[in-house]
């Protein structure tokens, strides 16, 4: 939580930096508006037109008490006719283009908004999993989702209403000018208090909107690892302190929203003080002037309209101005997402890798997490095609950063890892992906049939062949037991798997893609005995004469294989068969030990 | 879902919340009415000055006094809108923070067999969004749909009354506006509906893309996981797309319809004045208060539209704070005898489980007992309901027939709180929330202080959870979605020494050394069996070693205990057992580490 906070609010930046932050945010803006600079254009004409068609009413108003109704009472009824049709043209035309801007800025908005949505979700595939572990996965769903919510809210109808706000209060303010200069003069001196008060409101409100943010963020946060965690919660009888801490920040929120509610209180009462002080004051005078004969009831009614129109819009432009907030500051963030770049990057000139043999090499390799320490200090490594190895060592000795960098998830800070003979950083992705498969101890399952989280690991897959790799792990008879078979739906809505069964799902997709380097991390750690036996069993006729890399707690797993690799401290410390490695005496003999003495129960 | 009821209804039940904030809504409503009849006043005034002093009397002082009055009433109005803020502000925002805290409580309450069937987005949108959306109906929609009704009456009435000619003019083109404002509702509910539905399963496919992100990355399905997802984004941009062209025939009909009033009434008024049947002033004061009323015509749609999300919102929360609680405290609770130094004795006799949402037992007639102090492994296959028979004993699920005993009393005779003090359990996915270790290891006890420190420190050393002390902040470090992510090995530990720091009478550890290596698992297994003396544990075993820390084993075939005894005389005599633990069906009398060893 206080991580949280402290990236998304509280980080001092200097002034320099967060220049650098808007020009970035605002860039972006840009790069999404270029596309849609055409149509964004006509909007804007056509958000002209109608409030052209909306401040025309007050003038024919005017011009029908003044000229037509003299002129009806003279016996000319052609002024009135006009002014009337006039005014029915002006309201049809107002009517369409106000509903041609509703259509075409959705259109605009939309268009923009798929484009951004698009460019972040592939970004985020593109980044390498070092960024999205030190991201956290909250902070890359809020990115794609509330963020880019906060540009749709601006979008849809901050635009427009500033536009035809703006458009309306000029509209306004230039066709009383033109009415009667001295009520025009009457409201430019209106528009003053009416200036300090929303600039007042915008920058206090600049203040409690992010206040405000905060406190829901806090909230949410709270809410979300709740709920996440509820049988925890539940089983340690946390409920009165979670429920009271919860309590405090829904408090806090209420605490933020009341302010800002009072403060569009003082915003509102004083827009309506300064409108009313206002038409007063016009009417005052204009009704000298009229008594003078200096002025004509008609044109002294319309300035009273529009004194009273004018002030209208500066509401909404004030909460146009909280949405534009909101939506640059998430923006903000969203371009600082997508201004990281790959720590993977793909390879400029992908060498192709069509059929990989499974030959792997690791040459003088030195690895460390970010700009972290050193974990692989120097790793020297030959696996012929066809062999299976299995790492060995403890909690944090390098077993998995070894796996990772054969699988490339990430890239050697010096050295090479080469398949086949080819630097991973150079092989074609596809063909690197086809080539290599790795199963990790989460056996993540997407939302869909259990069928369709198969068929994942090879999307061309045919039923036959999905079946296959299910019967291959032993999970073909649970799937069919299931309501639908291999069309039963594996999330909230459908059937809970366990740990166990969902890491045979998982293997089922990595036998469906049939790779020709497979890499398992822990990957049966969940899995009971029979299950790993047939999953081990799968493995001996599916893999025969590949390669596989497997990292097991198990020493039964580790037993199976060709080779035994014992990890301490990032460096290979013992390397030979298990066998050979037991009667040579050494960690592994000793882990050897330990495995037969638990096997024994001698306690 | 409920059976449909009426608006009125649902919405009469927030009553139950609102009741405190009633007498300050009845008076900001009033305030806010008196606002609004001030600004109708403000018409007729024009017209007594246009009439009286400007046309007919040439009065200067008469001018001066309008214009005074305009002034004073447009200066009352202003603090009259004040004083509907300031009385509406603090129910509005209390009422929501009360419901808001209702159902927090209330979920907390729930069983987990509730949170199981419900996503947290579903429940995340009704205590923010949802609650929000009620805020600002009590706040705002309630007053103005009073007031802008009392507006529309009040002004229509003056309109007649200063032409009933206009008046009527205006009457025949507001009601068809108020009705295809309210129509537009029902045609636009849907689309919304749909786009709110399409934005959630987008939000779903973002979640399961960053979620899932290692195995995407594994088999390189990034690019159609990109496919997959810009379909969904197209198919709700031409969803929203539809929704503006929807919006776009309102629009029109609000944006032309009460301008062409106007247009046909000022034809009207002119040829009426010209024939002397109205005076000027009256035609001044109808236009003025045509503007006044214009607002809430054009309001009155919308307001609608948002007593119909408020009764939508309503419905969703109350959806949730009327599902009754399935696993309760009892009328008259038990308290528990005092515990035996030698540890209490848990009996399971004749339990079913059945899930809620049907399908066949997944427990049927289980009858186990653990003597007090024992430690027994569970054994069965994956999927055999090993976890599920563990969560009946803190009552996360209830039986659906038979009972847990705990020292011969029924666990659904205690107090949640009582059963849950006694009894600790450590999942198989390690939960931790974002806190420091201390914290996370602390979480079930009350404890402070030294007592608090010694506590973590003994716990953190039979879970053999050292690393802890080099974090970055030692136990002060803050981990969890949140923090700094440990890894599953290390998780694992962490939620082991939460649970033994309990010092529960009954501990339940599901399967867990799952992610520990041998050495480490042998070490942590010396030690918990030395700390368990006096706990009756029962623990989920997958494999040997886990076995090793037990005393006695059951195993779990088929929803039955069909075997109880030592691992010895089990793996002998038990061939399910044999199988589970060492794959091997045929009767042989090999060696057990022979046995465990899989060659194929």
């Amino acid at each position: 939580m206080s991580v949280l906070t402290s990236e998304a609010f509280g980080v001092e930046t200097t002034r320099e930096e967060s220049r650098r932050i808007r020009r970035r945010s605002l860039g972006l803006l840009r790069s999404l508006l270029r596309p849609v600079a055409g149509a964004a254009w006509a909007t804007a004409a056509l958000v002209v037109g109608s409030q052209l068609a909306a401040v025309a009413g007050p003038a024919l108003v005017a011009y029908g008490i003044d000229q037509a109704l003299p002129a009806l009472t003279a016996g000319d009824a052609q002024p009135i006719t006009l002014a009337t049709a006039a005014y029915l043209a002006a309201a049809l035309l107002g009517g369409l283009l106000t509903a041609a801007t509703v259509r075409a800025s959705a259109r605009v908005s939309q268009t923009m908004l798929l484009d951004l949505r698009r460019r972040v979700f592939r970004h985020t595939q593109r980044l390498s999993l070092e960024f999205h572990e030190t991201y956290t996965s909250g902070r890359i769903i809020s990115r794609q989702t509330s963020d880019v919510d906060a540009l749709r809210e601006l979008l849809d109808g901050g635009v427009t209403t500033l536009a035809s706000g703006v458009l309306a209060m000029l509209f306004t303010a230039v066709s009383l000018v033109l009415l009667d200069w001295r009520s025009g003069l009457v409201l430019l001196i209106a528009v003053v208090p009416g200036v300090v008060l929303t600039r007042w409101f915008q920058v206090r409100s600049q203040v409690q909107y992010r206040k405000q943010r905060t406190a829901a963020a806090r909230l949410i946060v709270r809410f979300v690892e709740t709920m996440t965690g509820i049988r925890a919660v539940q089983a340690f009888r946390r409920e009165p302190q979670v429920g009271g801490v919860y309590g405090g920040l829904a408090e806090d929120y209420r605490e933020t929203n009341a302010r800002s509610i009072r403060l569009n209180g003082v915003f509102d009462t004083g827009l309506t003080l300064i409108g009313n002080v206002t038409v007063a004051a016009v009417l005052l005078v204009g009704g000298l002037r009229a008594l003078d004969g200096a002025l004509e009831v008609g044109v002294l009614v319309a300035a009273v309209l529009y004194a009273r129109r004018f002030f209208n819009p500066l509401q909404q432009i004030g909460m146009f101005y909280n949405s534009f907030q909101s939506a640059t500051a998430a923006l903000e963030k969203v371009a600082s997402l997508l201004a990281e770049e790959p720590t993977v990057p793909e390879p400029l000139h992908p060498a192709r890798l069509v059929h990989a043999r499974g030959d792997v090499r690791f040459e003088d390799v030195e690895f460390g997490y970010g700009t972290g320490p050193t974990v692989l200090p120097q790793i020297d490594l030959h696996v012929p095609a066809g062999q299976s190895i299995a790492l060995v060592g403890e909690t944090g000795a390098g077993k998995s950063t070894i796996a990772k960098l054969l699988a490339r998830f990430y890239d050697v800070r010096a050295g090479a890892v080469r398949l086949d003979g080819l630097d991973l950083r150079e092989i074609d992705p596809v063909d690197l992906r086809r080539a290599v498969v790795m199963v990790t101890q989460e056996a993540y399952l997407f939302s869909g049939s259990v069928g369709a989280n198969i068929a994942l690991g090879k999307p061309e897959a045919t039923p036959a062949e999905i079946e296959a790799a299910a019967r291959a792990v032993g999970v073909h008879d649970l799937i069919v037991s299931m309501p639908d078979g291999y069309a039963t739906e594996v999330d909230k809505r459908g059937v809970r798997l366990s740990a166990g069964q969902r890491q045979l799902v998982s293997f089922a997709r990595a036998f469906l893609a049939d790779p020709a380097l497979l890499i398992l991390d822990e990957a049966t750690s969940s899995l009971d005995v029979p299950g790993e036996a047939l999953v081990q069993l799968g493995l001996q006729t599916l893999l025969a004469g590949r390669t596989s890399v497997v990292i097991a707690h198990r020493l039964s797993t580790v037993m199976g294989s060709d080779r035994v690799l014992v990890i301490e401290g990032g460096r290979i410390v013992e390397d030979g068969s298990p066998d050979a490695l037991v009667a040579a005496g050494g960690r592994f003999a000793d882990l050897h030990t330990d495995w037969q003495r638990s096997l024994r129960r001698s306690t | 879902m409920p059976t449909p009821e009426s608006t009125t209804r649902v919405l009469l039940r927030l009553r139950h919340w609102a009741r405190p904030a009633l007498p300050r809504i009845a008076l900001g409503g009033l305030t806010a009415l008196g606002a609004s009849l001030l600004a109708l006043a403000v018409p007729q005034v024009l017209r007594v000055i246009v009439n009286g002093p400007l046309l007919t009397a040439g009065s200067q002082r008469g001018v001066v006094l309008g214009a005074l009055v305009v002034l004073g009433l447009g200066v009352l109005e202003a603090f009259l809108v004040w004083c509907r803020r300031a009385l509406l502000l603090t129910p509005g925002t209390g009422v929501e923070r009360d419901m808001r805290t209702d159902l927090f409580r209330h979920l907390l309450d729930l069983p987990v067999e509730f949170h199981d069937r419900w996503s947290g987005g579903q429940l995340l949108s009704r205590i923010m969004s949802d609650l929000g959306t009620i805020r600002r109906w009590t706040v705002f929609g309630l007053t103005m749909l009073a007031v802008s009704s009392a507006t529309l009456v009040v002004g229509i009435g003056l309109m007649l009354a200063t032409s009933w000619v206009l008046g009527l003019v205006y009457l025949v083109g507001a009601v068809p506006m108020i009705w295809l404002g309210f129509r537009f509702r029902e045609d636009y509910k849907v689309v919304a509906r749909q786009a709110r539905d399409q934005a959630g399963d987008l939000a779903t496919t973002v979640e399961e893309s960053v979620h899932g992100i290692r195995v995407l990355k594994a088999f390189g399905r990034g690019d159609d996981a990109l496919d997959d997802f810009v379909r969904q984004a197209d198919d709700l941009r031409t969803t929203e797309v539809h929704k503006a062209r929807t919006l776009s025939r309102v629009s029109f009909a609000l944006g032309a319809i009460p301008e062409a009033i106007l247009a046909v009434a000022l034809g009207f008024g002119v040829v009426l004045t010209s024939r002397g049947e109205l005076s000027v002033g009256a035609l001044v004061a109808f236009f003025a208060t045509a503007a006044v009323v214009n607002g809430p015509v054009e309001r009155l749609g919308m307001l609608l539209a948002m007593t119909l999300d408020a009764k939508a919102a309503t419905d969703r929360y109350l959806q949730v704070m009327d599902t009754a609680s399935t696993v309760r405290d009892p009328q008259d609770p038990v308290a528990l005898p005092a515990a035996d130094p030698a540890g209490s004795r848990v009996e399971l006799s004749g339990v079913h489980f059945v899930h809620p949402r049907g399908g066949s037992d997944i427990l049927a007639g289980i009858d186990l007992v653990l003597e007090p102090g024992e430690t027994m492994a569970l054994v069965g296959l994956t999927g055999s309901g090993k976890t599920t028979l563990l969560q009946l004993v803190p009552r996360l699920y209830d039986v659906t027939a038979g009972s847990v005993r705990i020292d011969g009393v029924d666990v659904r005779d205690l107090t949640r709180a009582d059963l849950r003090s006694a009894v600790s359990i450590a999942f198989e996915d390690p939960i931790l929330f974002s806190a420091s270790v201390r914290e996370n290891v602390l979480l079930g006890t009350d404890l402070t202080g030294p007592a608090a420190d010694e506590l973590v420190r003994e716990a953190l050393d039979v879970a053999r959870a050292g690393f802890a002390y080099d974090l970055p902040d030692g136990l002060d470090t803050v981990i969890g979605e949140e923090g700094l992510s440990l890894s599953g090995g290390q998780r694992q530990r962490v939620a082991l020494a939460r649970a033994i720091a309990v010092r529960p009478r009954v501990l339940l550890l599901d399967d867990p050394l799952s992610a520990l290596d041998v050495t480490t698992e042998t070490a942590v297994t010396l030690r918990l069996r030395r700390m368990l003396t006096g706990t009756t544990t029962l623990v989920v075993a997958h494999r040997p070693s886990t076995v090793a820390l037990a005393d006695r084993v059951a195993v779990l075939e088929d929803g039955r205990i069909t075997g109880v005894g030592r691992h010895e005389d089990l793996l002998s005599s038990h061939p399910h057992y044999r199988y589970v633990l060492t794959a091997l069906s045929a009767l042989d009398d090999a060696q057990p580490d022979e046995l465990a060893e899989v060659r194929p």
